[in-house]
């Protein structure tokens, strides 16, 4: 797979990209609006880096003590090595209680474990229950931004989706008829869940909880009425102290919506009375990720999603262009250190504005990062050989600079005179999906040349 | 497998130990707590009112509640639905209001804290169709750093900071009030105890 295959097909309707760009700009702004509205905000940056920084640099003592607290609170604390592990917990978790059905708030860890399909494969009924994660598991797709899963959406195609699963009238995209609907079907299915699994958006060592965001209350919903609980955590999502709570809580929704808060900021800390609460952490590659000094800070990450709202290639090419669980800025420098051969050409889709590293809450190098993954795909991996053999006669033309001179002048006249078909071809993969600027008359050396002699 | 190989990958992974930052942010002084967090929670779609004692929040519940048949909280005399006998939170799917007293207000966001003493039920301020939470002015802060500074000598095994009514805008990114839980938040500001 390559993003820009991929994204070619998003970019065919132009309407629909015009749309995604601006519906995730207008995002953006919000974000900024929030983050304008007081003085610390650099401060809280700086302070949720340092914070994660040093809890990265003591992970092992972290999680340790996180599993002491949280044992001494009644939660049953797991470990899980990769994504096969954590599922065989969670299955024979489901197997002793004898889970037939469960509703699971929006969780991009079980997303990259492939939960669904194996919990599917055994026979327990997974609901998605956040309702973009609904829509996009009623279509048979994948969420597509890890905030807002259904952002690729139209309405009048919910509405289609609507009416065939839950039965709805058509209702000409009706956002509120059509969220009232959800409404209800979602509620049978909280009703009747043998569990509920929710992800984590923090974990304190210093007390042995968890936190858990949403603006819809689903994860609650599921929580407090299921006779147990499923807490699924990448190891990374660890903090030290409670007071850090505040630095993470201030940034998470203003970062990533705009909003002051989540509506509901939940904190776990002890099962509910006469329930099981259960938390995996999950390594799946984090820990080798933290051995890589250049791409270690990715580890930071708290999952916002401003920098896929910010980028101006994210918003023009689809969450789905990106073919991995986490797609983006941010996913560019997770997916290659998974599988570098299959995300190959993600830290390429990038303008290197740095757009993404300004608006990131805990202060990720984010296009750093991009641009020193293509040092190390370059390096190990074979580009395309059109533009690999450009680049090495290039390479070649460059260390000849009587030739390269020539070349240029060639170059220009030759641009100027070409036919479209011979510019255009296929070898010359710059100009696929764009014009090429006018070649210039002359020359940066011929005009300084001229213009020094000309004025002494 | 497990916890023994990922402590092993992370003490050979981590790099050298970093410093924590201390959190020393300031606290507001003299602001008009009252009048910013009414700001933040109607940004987060509540409302709030207030009330100079609990005699008028009573009032103001019972005007409310309209004709709603199953109203549990606060308010004994108000209550038709006793949420200390109910064993299954199932059960409480019938709520239509439920009045709680907040613990604590956070000015910059909107947020009311609540914890699992003062709610009886978990589930009950989510799944109830319409919530209403007293606060009085004196138990609001500024900001998050000083309402978990409250919060760090309280024991709970469950609370949350509920800043509106249950709300999504996954549908082309119209928001919508009333996703799972609750369709309104109604804030009532009562005056220092």
């Amino acid at each position: 797979m390559s993003h820009p295959s991929e994204a070619q097909k998003f970019v065919k309707n132009e309407n629909r990209v015009n749309w995604h760009d601006q519906s995730l700009w207008h995002v953006r702004e919000k974000r900024d609006k929030a983050a304008n509205l007081f003085p610390e905000w650099e401060e809280l940056r700086e302070k949720a880096s340092q914070i994660k920084s040093h809890a990265l640099s003591k992970l092992d003592y972290y999680l340790e003590e996180f599993e002491k607290n949280a044992t001494a609170n009644g939660i049953k604390v797991h470990w899980a090595s990769d994504a096969i592990e954590h599922n065989e917990i969670v299955f024979n978790i489901f197997r002793e209680h004898r889970v037939k059905r469960i509703v699971k708030s929006k969780s991009m860890l079980t997303e990259e474990c492939h939960l669904n399909p194996f919990l599917e494969k055994h026979g327990v009924e997974v609901i998605d229950s956040d309702l973009g994660e609904r829509i996009v598991q009623l279509a048979k797709e994948t969420p597509s931004h890890i905030v807002l899963p259904a952002i690729h959406k139209k309405r009048m195609e919910i509405d289609e989706l609507f009416q065939k699963h839950l039965h709805t009238q058509p209702s000409n995209g009706d956002a509120n008829y059509l969220t009232a609907a959800a409404r209800e079907h979602l509620r049978q299915k909280f009703m009747q869940a043998d569990a509920a699994l929710t992800g984590v958006n923090f974990a304190i060592a210093e007390t042995g909880e968890f936190v858990v965001c949403t603006n819809e209350g689903n994860a609650d919903m599921g929580v407090h009425l299921a006779p147990l609980h499923i807490a699924s955590m990448g190891i990374e999502k660890m903090i030290p102290r409670y007071e850090d709570l505040g630095v993470f809580i201030r940034l998470l929704a203003r970062s990533a919506t705009g909003q002051h808060v989540t509506t509901y900021t939940s904190q776990f800390r002890k099962p509910r009375e006469g329930t099981e609460l259960h938390i995996i952490l999950v390594d799946n590659g984090r820990t080798v990720q933290l051995g890589r000094e250049k791409y270690r800070r990715s580890l930071h990450c708290i999952r916002c999603g401003a920098c896929m709202n910010t980028c101006p290639v994210y918003r023009r090419s689809g969450g789905h262009s990106y073919q991995s669980v986490v797609p983006g800025p941010i996913g560019s420098i997770l997916s290659p250190g998974i599988d570098m051969k299959k995300h190959a050409s993600l830290p390429f889709a990038s303008s290197l504005c740095g757009s993404c590293s300004d608006v990131c809450p805990v202060k990720i190098d984010i296009h750093k990062q991009l641009y020193t993954w293509r040092q190390d795909i370059t390096r190990e991996t074979n580009e395309e050989p059109a533009k690999q053999f450009s680049m090495k006669l290039m390479g070649w033309l460059f260390t000849h600079p009587n030739l390269y001179r020539k070349a240029g002048k060639f170059g220009r006249k030759a641009l100027q005179m070409m036919p479209r078909w011979m510019v255009y071809n296929p070898l010359n993969t710059w100009g696929k999906q764009r014009e090429l600027p006018e070649p210039p008359k002359q020359s940066f050396q011929e005009w300084y040349q001229q213009n020094r002699q000309k004025n002494g | 497998m497990g916890k023994a190989d990922i402590l092993k990958a992370v003490k050979k992974n981590k790099p050298e130990e970093l410093p924590i930052p201390s959190l020393d942010f300031p606290t507001s002084n003299g602001q008009d707590l009252k009048s910013l967090y009414q700001e933040r929670l109607a940004a987060g779609g509540g409302e709030v009112v207030s009330a100079k004692d609990k005699v008028e929040a009573e009032w103001i519940v019972k005007e409310r509640m309209g004709d709603y048949q199953y109203v549990a909280g606060a308010f004994e005399n108000l209550n038709t639905m006793d949420l200390s006998a109910i064993r299954d939170p199932h059960e409480l799917e019938l709520l239509d209001m439920a009045v709680f007293e907040g613990l604590l207000g956070v000015a910059e966001n909107g947020a009311i804290w609540v914890n699992e003493e003062s709610l009886v039920h978990r589930a009950a301020p989510f799944i109830t169709q319409h919530l209403v939470l007293l606060i009085r002015e004196d138990q609001l802060v500024d900001k998050m750093h000083e309402a978990y500074k409250r919060l760090r000598s309280q024991e709970y095994g469950h609370g949350v900071f509920i800043a509106g009514p249950s709300k999504t805008a996954d549908i082309e990114q119209s928001l919508v009030i009333g996703a799972h839980g609750p369709k309104s938040l109604l804030v009532i500001m009562l005056p220092p105890a």
